[in-house]
Parts: C-alpha cells; sequence; structure tokens
C-alpha cells in the first residue's frame, strides 16, 4: 500500500516535470510569436506574454515588402535543395566505391577521408585558399567545399556494407558497369539512410550563416535569410551595449508604406519567418530526424 | 627481370582498367579534399612569418615562434582561454545531467500521445538555428521580455534587469541555453542505451519491492553507465572546439570579457584586424590541444575497455 502512494507521488511528480519541459520548450517561440503579431508602437510598452494586445501584421507586411529579403530567401532555398542534395548524392558514390573490397584504393582514400575528423586547417589559412580559389562572394562557396564528408560518408558505407553482396555480383554478370550498379541498384536500396542524410544536410544549410559571414557579407545578393536575421542581432547587441546609435533599443521608424515599425518587432517577425521551414516540416519529418542519431549520430 | 616487371605493370595498368569506373567517381573527390581539408594545413607555416597579403606565401618574412610569443604573452588569449574552457564545460556537463534526467522521466512514462507529444516538442529546438534560439534568447531575457515580467509579478526583483548586461551572468545564460537547446534531443541517445537494459532486472526489482526512484538509482543508472562515460570522454576530446556561434551572436559589448571564445578570438585579430599570421598561430595553438585532448580522451577509453573512438 505504502509502495502504491510513493508510486503516485512519483508519477504527478514526474509528469508535472515533463508538461513543465513542454511548456518551457515552446515558450519563448510563442513569445516571440505573438511579438510578431503584435503592433510595434504597442510592444514598446512591454507586457507581451504569449498572446498579441493589438494585433497586427504590419511587421511581416514590412519584411515582406524588402526586396532584399526575397533575394535572401531565394539564397536560402537554392543552396539548401543544390547542397542538400549534391552532397548526399556525391558522398554516397564516393561511399560506395569505397565499399568495393577489390578497389586498389579502397583504403588510402578512406584513411584520407577519416583523418579530416582529425584535422582543421583553421580559419584563417582556410579563408586565404577561398580567397585563392576565387569563392569569395560567389555563390559557390555554399556548395563547393562541402561536396563530400568523412561523417555521412562512413554512415553511407556502413549501410552499404549490410546490403546483399549477391545483387551487386549478378549485375555484374550482365555486364552493368560500376556507375550503373550505383545509380540503379545502390541508390535504391539505400533509400532511408540517404533521405535522412538529405534531412540533415538541408537543416544544416539552411541554419548555416557562418559562411555568408565569412565570405560573402560584402555582396548583398548572397545574403540568407539567417544571415539578415543574424544581422539584426547585431545591431540589436550594439544597441544594447551602447556601441551604435544606429539602432537603439525599440526605436521607431516609418516605413515606405507609412506604417511606424521598430527593430525589435521587425527582429521577432523575421525570428518566425526563419524558423517556419523547421517547425513546419518536422513534426512530419520527426521519423527521419530521429532515425539520423541511430543510424551513427549523423552530425551537422 | 626486365620482363617480369613489364607484366607486372602490364597487370596492374589492367586493374587500372577494370576498375576506371571506381577511380572516375572517387578520384575527383579525393582531389577536392585534399585541396579543402589538407591544403589549408600547409597554410601553418603562416604562422613562423609575418604574412602580408600581396606576396607570395613562400617570398614572406620569416619570424619563427615571434607569433607564439606575442601569443602567450597576450593577457585576452589567456582570457579566450579561460572563457572557451569554462563555458565548454558548463555546457557539457549540464548539457549531460538534463539530457539523462529527460531520459529518465521519458523512460518512466508509458506509451502514448503524451509520452509522443513531450519527445516531439523537446527535440524540436536542436533543429533550430543558433541565430534564431539567440534571438529567442534576448528576447526571452530583455527588459520587457516575459522573463522579467514574471520576476516582477512573484516579486522576487522591483524593476526588470537587463539580464544580458551581466558579465558574470553570461557563462550561466550560455550554459542554459545550451540545455534549453539540446537536452531534449540528447536525451535520445540515453533513451536508447535504456531500452537495451534488461528487462528481467526491473521485474526482480519489483518483486524485491524496490521503488521507482531505486530502480532508476539501481538499475537505469547502472545500466547506460558505459554511454555516459563513452559521450563525456568523446566530448571531453572536442572541448576546445565546443561551439562559437551562441558566444558570437549572444555578446555584447558589456560582457566581452567573458563571452569572447576562440574562433572569435582568431577571427578578430586575423580577419579584422588583419593580423593573419597572429591569427594563425592561435589556430595552431587550438588545433594542438584539440588534437591532444581527442588521444588523451581515446587512451583513456580503451584503458575503460569501452569501445575506441577512433
Amino acid at each position: 500500500m505504502r509502495g502504491n502512494i510513493n508510486d503516485h507521488i512519483f508519477d504527478t511528480i514526474k509528469i508535472s516535470l515533463l508538461v513543465f519541459l513542454v511548456f518551457i520548450t515552446l515558450l519563448p517561440f510563442v513569445n516571440v510569436l505573438a511579438v510578431s503579431l503584435n503592433e510595434p508602437l504597442d510592444t514598446i510598452k512591454g507586457g507581451i506574454g504569449l498572446w498579441p494586445r493589438r494585433f497586427s501584421t504590419i511587421n511581416y507586411m514590412d519584411i515582406f515588402r524588402n526586396p532584399h529579403i526575397w533575394r535572401a530567401f531565394l539564397n536560402s532555398v537554392l543552396r539548401t535543395l543544390i547542397a542538400g542534395l549534391l552532397h548526399t548524392f556525391c558522398t554516397a558514390m564516393v561511399a560506395y566505391t569505397l565499399s568495393r573490397r577489390e578497389f586498389f584504393l579502397r583504403i588510402p582514400f578512406a584513411v584520407i577521408y577519416i583523418l579530416t575528423m582529425y584535422i582543421d586547417g583553421g580559419l584563417i589559412p582556410t579563408y586565404f585558399l577561398f580567397r585563392g580559389l576565387g569563392l569569395v562572394n560567389t555563390f559557390h562557396v555554399y556548395w563547393v567545399p562541402g561536396i563530400t564528408s568523412a561523417w555521412n560518408l562512413l554512415v553511407i558505407r556502413t549501410y552499404i556494407k549490410g546490403l546483399p553482396e549477391s545483387l551487386i555480383e549478378s549485375a555484374k554478370m550482365e555486364g552493368a558497369n560500376e556507375f550503373y550498379i550505383f545509380l540503379k541498384i545502390i541508390v535504391p536500396l539505400c533509400v532511408p539512410v540517404l533521405a535522412t542524410i538529405i534531412l540533415f544536410t538541408a537543416v544544416w544549410h539552411w541554419n548555416y550563416w557562418w559562411d555568408t559571414f565569412l565570405y560573402c557579407s560584402s555582396n548583398v545578393e548572397l545574403s540568407t535569410l539567417q544571415y539578415e536575421l543574424m544581422k539584426k542581432i547585431q545591431s540589436a547587441n550594439a544597441a544594447m551595449s551602447g556601441t551604435s546609435m544606429t539602432d537603439a533599443f525599440g526605436m521607431a521608424a516609418v516605413d515606405k508604406s507609412g506604417s511606424t515599425v521598430t527593430p525589435k518587432s521587425l527582429r521577432a517577425a523575421m525570428t518566425m519567418i526563419v524558423s517556419a521551414p523547421i517547425v513546419l516540416v518536422y513534426p512530419f519529418l520527426q521519423r527521419y530526424f530521429i532515425t539520423g542519431l541511430t543510424i551513427g549520430g549523423v552530425k551537422e | 627481370m626486365v620482363y617480369t616487371t613489364t607484366l607486372r605493370r602490364s597487370a596492374f595498368m589492367q586493374k587500372v582498367w577494370n576498375q576506371k569506373f571506381l577511380i572516375v567517381m572517387s578520384v575527383p573527390f579525393i582531389i577536392h579534399i585534399i585541396i579543402f581539408r589538407y591544403l589549408p594545413i600547409f597554410g601553418w607555416i603562416m604562422a613562423f612569418q609575418n604574412y602580408k597579403p600581396h606576396k607570395a606565401i613562400f617570398d614572406q618574412e620569416w619570424v619563427g615562434f615571434e607569433q607564439f610569443k606575442l601569443l602567450f604573452q597576450d593577457s585576452y588569449f589567456f582570457q579566450t582561454l579561460r572563457n572557451t574552457l569554462a563555458m565548454a564545460v558548463i555546457k557539457l556537463v549540464m548539457g549531460t545531467v538534463f539530457a539523462l534526467f529527460i531520459a529518465i522521466l521519458i523512460n518512466e512514462t508509458k506509451k502514448g500521445l503524451f509520452k509522443r507529444t513531450v519527445q516531439t516538442v523537446s527535440y524540436l529546438p536542436n533543429f533550430i538555428s543558433w541565430v534564431v534560439a539567440a534571438n529567442l534568447v534576448l528576447e526571452f531575457l530583455s527588459p520587457s521580455g516575459i522573463f522579467n515580467q514574471f520576476l516582477v509579478t512573484i516579486g522576487v526583483i522591483k524593476s526588470p534587469v537587463l539580464w544580458m548586461g551581466k558579465p558574470e551572468l553570461f557563462w550561466w545564460i550560455i550554459g542554459w541555453s545550451h540545455v534549453w537547446k539540446t537536452a531534449g534531443f540528447g536525451a535520445i541517445i540515453y533513451l536508447a542505451a535504456m531500452t537495451g537494459i534488461d528487462p528481467q532486472l526491473y521485474e526482480a526489482a519489483d518483486m524485491d519491492g524496490a521503488g521507482r526512484l531505486r530502480r532508476i538509482w539501481h538499475i537505469t543508472l547502472p545500466g547506460i553507465k558505459p554511454t555516459v562515460i563513452v559521450l563525456l570522454i568523446m566530448n571531453i576530446g572536442h572541448l576546445l572546439e565546443a561551439g562559437f556561434e551562441q558566444q558570437y551572436l549572444l555578446n555584447n559589448g558589456l560582457v566581452q570579457d567573458y563571452a569572447e571564445v576562440f574562433t572569435i578570438y582568431i577571427l578578430r585579430y586575423g580577419i579584422q584586424m588583419m593580423r593573419f599570421s597572429y591569427a594563425a598561430a592561435a589556430g595552431i595553438f587550438r588545433s594542438v590541444v584539440s588534437v591532444t585532448l581527442i588521444f588523451i580522451a581515446n587512451r583513456i577509453s580503451n584503458k575503460l575497455g569501452e569501445e575506441s573512438l577512433m
């Protein structure tokens, strides 16, 4: 009997903690969503909680009217699609060649890949390399440097090694070449692992801003959504420490259409726009997001 | 003699010809990896020069270990080292503790809609960018934000506080925001380890009249100990590489002395102040310490009889 009461207390505490976990995870999202949908001048008064006080879409309208944002959106989508698909295809192709036991360059090539997981040239030499190769201020900087990666290669190779060898052997008997075997036999069989890697790579590219910041910051045409939001954060931080007067706290400005907007509210709307694709897609593809971890902890 | 060499060579050429598809499919990417991942390592020689961008790399002035001497004389460098290590350790400890805690709570919950909802929600922040997360943090902690509102309402503080401007709190803000963003997803790996625990152990414990807490303490935690140890060791190896995005995005002039980490230091000296060789020297220091840590971590895990990490 005593045990039952203890179990009951345990369950109550456990469920309260889990409910609190869900609440605290969602709270910042909902709060910023409320701010983004609130009238900017009203937001300055503070006190916006989980629901907008004076509903308004001015913040979103102002962002959507900005052609730079559309350009940045296009770049984000392009880099996500191109890099996600190309990276997965190329990495899978190399993974296939390194899974062929008869390939005489298999060992040295695998070593070349594996070592990249432990060594790193560092920021400055890499910067000069990119400059030397003419990648700076071009779109290519978004997909060329990461066309293959050691970690994903190992994950795909492990998966391919688990496939029946006889499939490849019989295709070879019929005179199929290695590229044909890869394309027509290996790729279809690897769909689960490839889908997960496409997803992780795409999310990574959608979220990444460091390369835009380092290599493309002087070309507005190459900006991405994350970088646009990052610039807004930087000016907010600069305003906080008083090192910049350009973007002081909640300082209002009248935009082109005559409505009043504030940096704080625009930042909130921008945050929602930038995270929307992930938040909307995630619940449907959750299975792939999680298998990503279990098939070998696909990182980044 | 000549004959066998030719024969061997032709046998080799035959092999190359037979595997021409495999070669064409892999060699371009190997060349790519060598250019993008190995070539920058040769750039390390910059650290022993006084690099000026308009000259070729071998026409530069050689200065030996001068840049390293300057580096070790810079008090900012040690401050950066302190910040990097302090935040890495805080994140590692808090991240592990909370991920374990969440995993245990989820593991103790029966399958169903509630469990699924908790899992879906708690994994989500891991997939949004740090730019978005940083913005949520700034908004949450801003003077007019929801956190100040809450504290004022319950009477803990009289008027709103500029939390982001308090240097002594910066490391903890980094720690807590790290927990918020990653602990839920981090729990998956411990949950997976928990499913590997023999259910008979739990049944036996039930027979002996052990309560839920005792079962967690005596069965669940010992059961996932190897996983926790491997992950801890692995993360120690990557201590110096651990994140800069968070610090870069949440940094502001008021907390700079506690926020600057290695990558930001290198960026500031190298690209913004154009002291390329100096920054490259700082980069080498970081890489050497990192690789050493990885090897030490690997040795420790081998000693403990766990699976090698390399």
